[in-house]
């Protein structure tokens, strides 16, 4: 029946049967969780199970290690913000449509409402908090500020961010780099123009030095 | 008494020039903490549980499950069995927990039972006879009307019509007043026939207003040479305040609470929280650094907010956060009020203006909303007018940035581009030609024409309309203007200077990303002759003296003028105190570039902070205080002109359309700072493109619920849809002299209008309503077709 043959199939290929399912999650709710996370059979390969309570991680944060004892559920988002305090990153939409909430992942950027925190781990996260040096603006920052970028700025932290990926990618970046570089990131005021010289002035900025 | 009046334009530092924006470098670091920022000790973390259903009554609920939740601290119920519910996502039961998942998970344990009632959701044109005449007025009616700011003299007139249903006392007048009523208004019901006992029944879906009729319009459009006509609308669209809405609030004292509240009116929170929470209003103390959009809708503390203090009550005083996820922000916490309208323009065949007849309807949500004062701007000397009101279950609308005037702006300018069209005379010209009937700024709107026109390139750029749709990508311009009103509010300033020459600024007010911190530092620092950053300034909260709320483009006259009434006053002082040691009169020095000085001999100076040491042991504060309201202002003024023009191009193939280019044109009196101001106006030339092309709140008629509570589908411009921007402050003689005038409102009114009008002279169709999406560009073009 070709029921029966799904189920098999299923069985053999994640490893998992439906009775070992509920013996696991039996177990996994009776060990202590300092025990480091139960592992099962997936796919021919031991996978931890993490949750559903909450499990030590850890973050690396604009270079710092930062411990956390946060249920799998939680974003990065909500991490940095909650429980770091980092909260430059703003939640706006909460499903990565956006772009309030930019950061870097591994010099990647990331909509950090998108991304579990559970998943950041072992990645260099840097938020805009991370881009001034000693108290000096970044010369993307010194930008917006001089091309009035920003009005009520709550979209303007991710917007930073981006723009700063851009560059650093695209050091002279054409229109339609430009299209796709920020075009995951929405503003309400209206700082579109400033932002657009932003980046005009940095590329200038760039060619010159 | 002290001379007040504004420093002459040679002698400015500061005032009407370029200066950056203060705030900038905290929020471009993310250093600047929001109301969603604010993490309290302990705080714990609210949720809602919402009515999913469009109209219905709370049957029970069952909150048992969720209180026995581990983490879960405090259930309240908002609105408990036998309430009748009016919107889809209106708060029904709310929860506080340990973190927010705890609360989310809680909040789905709640089980309501509901009894589901018929909902209307549309705000088509009402069907012919459902209308129902307005009666006598209630108590509700009246907040309605108020809530949907429909202008004073509709009221007015509404309320002499029908009377009202309520005795008026004191008591109802002096709420009515603190609820924004205008004088004229609380007159009108004063003297209103009372009609004791009407306002029992139930009030109908579609209502309508009284006809209005000035001078004679059936004989002008009997002489009429020519009659434009068409059918013009703008949907309801929401804020989408990128901060939500929302609080934390936390009882320091089983008496006193301290609110962190994301909103434009910070002095004015605590009275409005007083009453439900029944303590005094004293005993509450609001804060907030920066906000994140506000755009009208962040008034009041809302129900939300009043419950974060509810909730915090019953977890002993714990703060309690909530903010609205970004589905009921866009569902429950405010939208713009929709307006459509048959409109019939009469003409001479030079274009002179003769009357205007409409017959107008739209939805603000429960309380139907008034009519859009239209003809907007050019007041036509015959004219008739019909409105309908839809009452529905959509949610309730708010202030929108400048309410009712781009709905007025869209019916009236698009339909006298369509009257243009029809004497094939350029719509700038016929403009120009019935400049008269603009009132009182006619001769400002003569001069941004003319400066509008070259910025544009108008006279390359604009030609007849196309006697058949084009084939291919078709580009054409439009124009629009606009008015508004934006004196200052009240706003006390406190200003002190220290013995060791420092400068504290201490308001209430709040900086809703328009540049007010820098507006008050730039007037100060001017005053005093002393740099900006010699000056700490501190907004944001009740410890401060009370300053109005952000609203109606009335806080940088407001803040300004008290501002420069505090720093006058304060340097006043100072002067009387320094005058001894330079030998001098208080009235023959000065201060500028950071000494006080005798104006006669600047040899004789003392340096900002010597001077200050004069002072004596003891710091010097002055109040500045705007004069009463119903004195003629003397500082700011009142009412400014706008002209704005748009570029599109059309793909007749896809409906695409594309703003390539826009123009403002704006007076706004004397410019504080040029460079926020410049600002301001390209945000609200990009908003109106956003309102223009993409937004509506799409409501599902059979389900009642909004479709698109999202940013993937409740769609924002961005930064590839931001085409070449001009903007031109108007400025100097003539302008200067009348004293500040907001400018938050004005330059966002028109751009819905002219880039309807800009697609209309492309394609040589109207596509009546927007937003100008593809679907409504097609249809438009394939109707020509078919006609």
């Amino acid at each position: 029946m070709p029921d029966d043959d799904s189920k098999k199939n299923l069985a053999e290929h994640s490893g998992v049967s439906r009775r070992d399912f509920l013996k696991i999650s039996t177990i996994s709710a009776a060990v202590p969780l300092v025990a480091g996370p139960q592992t099962v059979l997936a796919a021919g390969e031991q996978v931890p199970v993490y949750g559903p309570g909450k499990v030590p991680m850890a973050l690396t944060v604009n270079g710092k290690r930062c411990a956390l004892h946060l249920e799998p559920r939680v974003t990065l988002l909500d991490a940095l913000r909650d429980d770091l305090d980092i909260t430059g990153a703003k939640r706006v939409c909460d499903r990565g449509e956006c772009g309030a909430c930019t950061v870097l992942m591994d010099n990647k950027l990331v909509y950090a409402c998108s991304v579990l925190a559970i998943e950041a781990q072992g990645k260099q996260i840097e938020t805009v908090e991370c881009l001034m040096e000693n108290g000096k603006l970044h010369p993307i920052q010194k930008a917006f500020v001089d091309r009035d970028a920003s009005q009520c700025g709550f979209c303007t932290p991710g917007f930073v961010v981006a723009c700063k990926s851009l560059l650093d990618k695209h050091p002279n970046p054409t229109p339609e780099d430009i299209r796709r570089g920020l075009s995951g990131n929405f503003c309400r005021c209206g700082t579109y123009a400033g932002i657009r010289e932003v980046i005009l002035e940095s590329s200038r900025t760039t060619k010159g030095a | 008494m002290s001379n007040y009046k504004w420093p002459d334009r040679n002698t400015r530092t500061l005032i009407g020039k370029r200066t950056t924006r203060v705030d900038s470098s905290v929020k471009v670091s993310g250093q600047a903490k929001y109301t969603y920022d604010v993490k309290r000790p302990g705080m714990l973390y609210g949720k809602m549980v919402r009515c999913p259903y469009a109209h219905s009554k709370v049957i029970s609920i069952d909150t048992s499950a969720a209180e026995k939740m581990s983490g879960v601290k405090a259930v309240h119920v908002v609105q408990g069995p036998g309430t009748q519910i009016h919107w889809a996502g209106d708060e029904v039961v709310a929860i506080a927990a340990v973190d927010e998942r705890t609360a989310e998970d809680a909040a789905r344990l709640v089980i309501v039972k509901y009894e589901k009632l018929p909902h209307l959701v549309s705000d088509a044109e009402p069907p012919k006879g459902a209308a129902e005449e307005q009666g006598p007025l209630s108590v509700d009616d009246l907040e309605d009307m108020l809530d949907n700011q429909v202008p004073d003299r509709q009221m007015v007139q509404q309320i002499q019509q029908y009377g009202i249903s309520f005795k008026p006392t004191e008591d109802l007048l002096k709420e009515a007043k603190d609820d924004g009523a205008a004088d004229s208004v609380i007159e009108a019901v004063r003297n209103a026939t009372v009609h004791e006992g009407a306002a029992t029944r139930p009030k109908p879906y579609y209502q309508k207003a009284a006809a209005i009729i000035q001078g004679e319009p059936d004989k002008a459009f009997s002489e009429a040479e020519v009659i434009g006509e068409g059918v013009y609308g703008i949907p309801v669209i929401t804020h989408c305040c990128l901060e939500s809405h929302g609080s934390t609030s936390e009882w320091t004292s089983p008496n006193h609470l301290f609110v962190h509240m994301s909103t434009q009116n910070v002095s004015g929170i605590a009275a409005q929280m007083a009453e439900p929470l029944k303590i005094p209003a004293s005993n509450i103390r609001v804060r907030q650094e920066h906000i994140g959009g506000g755009f009208g809708s962040k008034f009041s503390p809302d129900r939300w907010g009043i419950v974060t203090a509810e909730l915090s009550k019953k977890a002993g005083g714990k703060p309690v956060r909530m903010m609205l996820e970004r589905d009921s922000e866009l569902k429950v916490a405010g939208a713009r009020p929709s307006a459509f309208a048959h409109v019939k323009i009469a003409a001479k065949k030079d274009g002179t203006v003769t009357a205007w007849r409409s017959e107008s309807w739209g939805t603000g949500g429960p309380g139907g909303g008034g009519m859009p004062p239209i003809p907007y701007v050019f007041n036509i000397p015959n004219q008739h007018k019909e409105h309908t009101a839809i009452r529905n279950n959509i949610g309730p609308a708010r202030a929108w940035r400048a309410p009712n005037h781009p709905q007025a702006a869209v019916l009236t300018m698009c339909a006298m581009e369509d009257l243009a069209a029809k004497l094939n005379m350029d719509p700038l010209a016929l403009f120009q030609k019935n400049l008269s009937i603009t009132g009182a700024r006619a001769k400002n709107y003569a001069e941004e024409f003319g400066i509008a026109a070259d910025l544009m390139g108008w006279k390359q750029k604009w030609h007849p309309r196309p006697a058949a749709v084009p084939t291919g990508l078709a580009r054409g311009v439009g124009l629009s203007i606009h008015t508004w009103g934006g004196r200052g509010h009240n706003s006390d300033c406190d200003f002190t200077i220290h013995p060791d020459g420092s400068v504290d600024i201490k308001m209430g007010t709040q900086d809703l990303g328009t540049g007010t911190r820098t507006a008050i530092l730039v007037v100060a620092a001017d005053t005093l002759g002393i740099p900006i950053d010699a000056i700490n300034l501190q907004i944001g909260d009740t410890l401060y003296p009370p300053s109005g709320g952000s609203g109606g483009s009335t806080t940088i006259g407001g803040v300004s003028s008290s501002t420069r009434r505090a720093a006058v006053d304060a340097r006043d002082t100072l002067f009387a105190k320094v005058a001894p040691a330079l030998n001098a009169q208080p009235h023959d020095l000065e201060c500028t570039n950071g000494t006080v000085s005798v104006k006669s001999d600047p040899s004789r100076s003392l340096i900002w902070k010597q001077a200050c040491a004069k002072i004596g042991a003891m710091p010097v504060t002055n109040r500045g205080k705007n004069p009463d309201r119903n004195k003629p202002p003397d500082l700011t003024n009142s009412g400014v002109a706008g002209v704005q023009m748009a570029e599109v191009e059309v793909d007749p193939e896809t409906g695409i359309v594309q703003v390539k280019k826009m123009v403002a044109v704006q007076d706004c009196g004397l410019v504080v700072n040029i460079k926020t101001a410049e600002s301001q106006c390209l945000g609200a030339l990009i908003m109106g493109i956003s309102y223009s092309l993409f937004e509506e709140k799409i409501m599902d008629p059979i389900t009642g619920v909004m479709l698109n509570p999202n940013m993937e589908f409740y769609r924002l411009a961005g930064l590839n849809d931001v085409p070449e921007l001009v903007v031109h402050m108007m400025t100097g003689e003539g302008y200067d002299e009348r004293g500040v005038i907001g400018l938050g409102e004005p330059p966002v009114i028109s751009p819905g209008a002219a880039i309807s009008n800009a697609v209309a002279n492309a394609l040589g169709v109207r596509v009546p309503f927007l937003p100008l999406t593809p679907d409504r560009v097609l249809s438009a073009i394939s109707q020509k077709a078919g006609a």
